[in-house]
């Protein structure tokens, strides 16, 4: 038997996986997957304001993603805990392009160089972690969902707005990956 | 099983929630364990995938889509309900001017380049002990916070 707490889960069955999660949660309780609301009734719930956008019953529409978002923390947890960590194991090609960009360590799931708390107060760290939050958490309220919500749940439904916000998902990560970045270094 | 509902709350009915809501703990756990160990969470496979270097990150993107969608038509075919009785549908986006979307979108995928992860990752990655993602996360949620407060007087 292949030891799943150790290797990389290859592609064929990581996919399917995350598929599945979009019948599994209509199965359950008639829930769309989608991540990104999350952040949403996290505000609702923790800020008070009289902003509209955050005035409804978060518990009763949100208690479930709030305990989804939940379990994903502790799955990672668990996760990392399961079998032996390795490097990520990217392709020569990439690794060439960025040691070229300025990241040497590869050891970590996300580089040294820019996520940790020493880098935070690097202009690199600092762009990464909280310009970079700050356009996930305002990119996605506009779009009004993230990589499950549109890409998946709502490619997997046809849905033509879902396909123009994957497209400027692309469009935006494209700029960020060739005229941000080489800025930051 | 499923036609007394909404007519009045039964007794039992607040102890069936908390097992109920304990599906979607478990549910969470389970994807945050396929995103760890896909590597889906990882800064590096965001970069591979956004300089066209690995067919990887495409390859689990569009199975996923594939496999989503083979069961959404099966649920709309078969007309199934719930495990909790609802009748299962998903509503249809509002297109409207589309302006939402593309500039939305273009801006999220900003910062899914920068930060390497979509807010799911991002509570998988602290769980995997990358801690400065809690500053991420913040910093997400005032970027909610503060479209929440434009709305107003963004193009939707």
């Amino acid at each position: 038997m292949a030891d799943w707490g150790s290797r990389l889960w290859p592609w064929y069955l990581a996919g399917p996986l995350l598929g599945l999660f979009v019948p599994a949660l209509l199965i359950a309780g008639d829930k769309l997957f989608g991540f990104s609301s999350n952040l949403r009734h996290l505000c609702a719930a923790l800020v008070p304001s009289r902003i509209e956008f955050f005035r409804y019953d978060w518990k009763q529409k949100g208690l479930w993603n709030l305990l989804f978002m939940a379990g994903t923390l502790i799955g990672g947890f668990l996760a990392a805990h399961w079998g032996v960590r390795h490097n990520i194991a990217i392709s020569a090609q990439t690794r060439l392009s960025l040691a070229k960009l300025g990241i040497h360590d590869f050891s970590g799931v996300a580089p040294h160089e820019l996520f940790t708390w020493h880098a935070l107060f690097t202009l690199r760290g600092f762009v990464s972690v909280v310009v970079g939050g700050f356009l996930v958490g305002f990119g996605t309220a506009y779009a009004g969902g993230c990589t499950s919500g549109h890409a998946i749940s709502g490619l997997a439904d046809f849905q033509l707005p879902s396909l123009i916000a994957v497209i400027g998902f692309f469009v935006g990560g494209l700029a960020a990956t060739y005229f941000i970045l080489p800025l930051l270094f | 099983m499923t036609t007394q509902t909404s007519i009045a709350p039964t007794p039992s009915a607040p102890a069936k929630r908390g097992p109920a809501l304990l599906v979607y703990l478990l549910l969470g756990i389970a994807f945050g364990v396929v995103l760890t160990k896909s590597e889906v969470l990882s800064w590096f496979r965001i970069q591979e995938m956004f300089r066209f270097q690995s067919f990887r990150m495409y390859g689990i993107i569009g199975s996923a889509i594939v496999t989503a969608a083979i069961f959404v038509a099966l649920i709309k075919r078969l007309n199934l309900k719930s495990a909790s009785g609802e009748i299962i549908s998903i509503p249809p986006k509002q297109l409207g001017s589309g302006i939402r979307y593309a500039a939305g979108g273009t801006i999220f995928g900003l910062g899914w380049a920068l930060t390497g992860a979509c807010p799911g990752p991002l509570f998988a990655l602290i769980g995997n002990g990358v801690s400065v993602m809690v500053v991420a996360v913040l910093s997400a949620l005032l970027g909610t916070w503060t479209y929440g407060w434009l709305r107003p007087k963004l193009p939707h």
